[in-house]
């Protein structure tokens, strides 16, 4: 099992590890999840109908309603909130997203984690120290 | 981040519990995006109510108003007492429509408790415009005037059309901008992230409405959250337009600012539009670019059977409710039909003295106001195909209620309520 390790910047803190759940695409908050089940509903998502529920969920960033923040918000208390989350691109929405969701958030990556990191893999975030360290499912 | 003395004072908590958790979570939301410092504003527009299925259930069984406020503006699991908003803050579109509940399928018992919540933010001061449109009814900020906005639609169009300054923000955000009038100094605040950064040639004329929605549902997938400055608008388009326009970029995408070269403030010229940047992409936008946007607004759609038309996305001026009645006149909705229309209270009172509301009622459609489907979840039982003419509620609609819905113009949805067909085409 090969190993790597990513660093980037703290967004939210906190420690914790899990399977990753990886989309090319950026997700829309309101209209694009149904924060009840965690799952991705946008029509033309590649995710569209996958859960990311204590997944950590890897992807380029937000995009769409400024809902963003208040539906992951519902989803954590739903208690259907990814486990942490990585991306790319900063705006307001992932950032208050991040935040309200209390889910430890990295990016600023010195590597690309959409490039590196696959759906299944194991992930450590150490969103304190802003380091990932990912563990390859083969 | 840097804190001026009257910041501190409020994290310190001697303005009070709400104002500290406020500023508590702008400091954590300013340090998440990389912020310096925040920026006074005191232009806020945001939502408190607690009219969407999932709040009304957490405000039954959390202890009312303040709780609802405490957790879903301040992120604060501990109940605090709200006191007067700070700032000149308005309220976005809700929930429900009371006037129309019975018929949007709202029991009593959710519009009583509706309307306590909205006594209740109107007593912290809030401005209940209840609108996703708050720029059409009376809130037009200034240029370089530095708000907390949410609502995509409306960020966009205050950005880009009338060149205010804010960011999407969201409802934890704005609810302590309400409280503190204070927002993170980042992003569009800063002159320099304004400047264009994709440059968008259009090949053919983009006239009617459902064209600039079009025009605005490609580009927002092409450039994401970038700043596209288009060249090549041969007529300068009114508000509807623009308001189409920028809620369909700001769906497909997550565009906050554009340009129209020589029409929008901060681009009197092309070299105004990007400052120093340099074009990352230019991209042409002709006849087959049209033709797939026409195809991804209309994916959903599959039965030609039409049961639901709703207009109103962003909410509908007067201007646009006077285009509808001119094609609703005289003629009847379908018996297997419906027809929508959303629109501010404000501008559904203008349209009661005009004479519009009691056309749209008389043809058997509906002038409603508040909400929209999307937002309140609101659609006749039993629908399963819609027909809209915004590429937004056609982006959205679908997925939320898991129905299928067709785009067009605003003509061939007043047609498809009358006869219950869709015929629309892409001319």
């Amino acid at each position: 099992m090969s190993t790597l390790v990513l660093r980037g910047r703290k967004v939210v803190g906190g420690c914790v590890e899990g399977e990753a759940l990886v989309t090319r695409d950026r997700i829309s908050g309101w209209g694009g999840i149904d924060p009840r089940t965690g799952t991705v509903i946008e029509t033309r998502h590649e995710l569209k109908g996958v859960s990311f529920a204590g997944k950590v969920l890897v992807f380029p960033g937000a995009k769409g309603s400024s809902g963003w923040s208040s539906q992951f918000h519902i989803a954590r208390l739903a208690g259907k909130a990814p486990l942490a989350m990585l991306f790319n691109e900063m705006t307001t929405k992932i950032a208050l997203g991040a935040v309200v969701t209390h889910a430890p958030s990295i990016t600023d990556f010195d590597r690309d984690p959409l490039q590196l990191i696959e759906s299944g893999d194991w992930v450590k975030v150490d969103a304190d120290n802003g380091i990932v360290e990912v563990t390859k499912k083969s | 981040m840097k804190l001026t003395a009257d910041e501190q004072a409020m994290l310190d908590g001697s303005r009070g519990k709400a104002r500290q958790k406020a500023m508590d979570l702008l400091l954590r939301y300013g340090e998440a995006l990389g912020a310096e410092r925040f920026v006074d504003t005191s232009n806020v527009c945001g939502t408190v109510g607690a009219s969407t299925p999932f709040l009304r259930d957490y405000g039954r069984s959390h202890g009312g108003m303040d709780a609802v406020f405490s957790e879903f503006n301040l992120d604060s699991a501990e109940v605090v007492e709200i006191p007067q908003v700070a700032v000149r803050s308005a309220h976005l579109q809700q929930g429900i429509d009371p006037e129309h509940a019975s018929r949007q399928g709202i029991p009593a018992e959710v519009v009583t408790l509706h309307r306590n919540g909205e006594a209740y933010t109107a007593g912290l001061g809030v401005q209940m415009l209840n609108t996703c449109a708050p720029y059409t009814v009376g809130n037009v900020p200034a240029k370089g005037e530095h708000c907390a906005w949410m609502e995509s639609s409306a960020v966009i169009y205050i950005n880009s059309v009338l060149g205010a300054r804010t960011n999407a923000e969201g409802r934890e955000s704005a609810g302590c901008a309400m409280l503190t009038g204070k927002i993170p100094y980042w992003g569009y605040h800063l002159e320099e992230n304004r400047l264009g950064t994709h440059h968008v040639l259009l090949d053919i004329d983009v006239e009617s409405t459902a064209d600039w929605g079009l025009l605005g549902y490609y580009i927002g997938e092409v450039v994401q959250d970038r700043i596209p400055v288009v060249s090549g608008v041969r007529r300068a388009p009114d508000l509807g337009r623009l308001k189409h326009f920028g809620a369909a970029a700001a769906s497909s995408g997550g565009v906050e600012m554009y340009h129209l070269e020589g029409i929008t403030p901060e681009a009197p010229t092309l070299a105004a539009a990007f400052g120093g940047n340099r074009p990352l992409a230019t991209i042409r936008y002709g006849q087959a670019e049209r033709r797939l946007a026409y195809e991804r607004a209309n994916v959903t759609a599959k039965s030609r059977d039409v049961d639901f038309v709703m207009l109103g996305c962003p909410h509908y001026t007067l201007e646009q409710i006077a285009e509808l009645c001119g094609l609703l006149q005289g003629k009847r909705i379908h018996a297997n039909a419906e027809l929508w229309i959303f629109t501010p209270r404000q501008t559904r009172a203008l349209a009661d003295q005009k004479g519009y509301s009691a056309i749209i009622e008389k043809a058997g459609a509906h002038l409603m106001s508040d909400t929209c489907s999307a937002l309140g979840r609101v659609i006749p039982k039993g629908t399963r195909v819609a027909a809209v003419d915004s590429a937004k509620q056609s982006h959205y609609l679908p997925a939320i209620m898991g129905i299928e819905c067709w785009f067009g113009t605003t003509a061939e949805c007043v047609e498809a309520a009358v006869t219950g067909r869709w015929n629309g085409s892409l001319a």
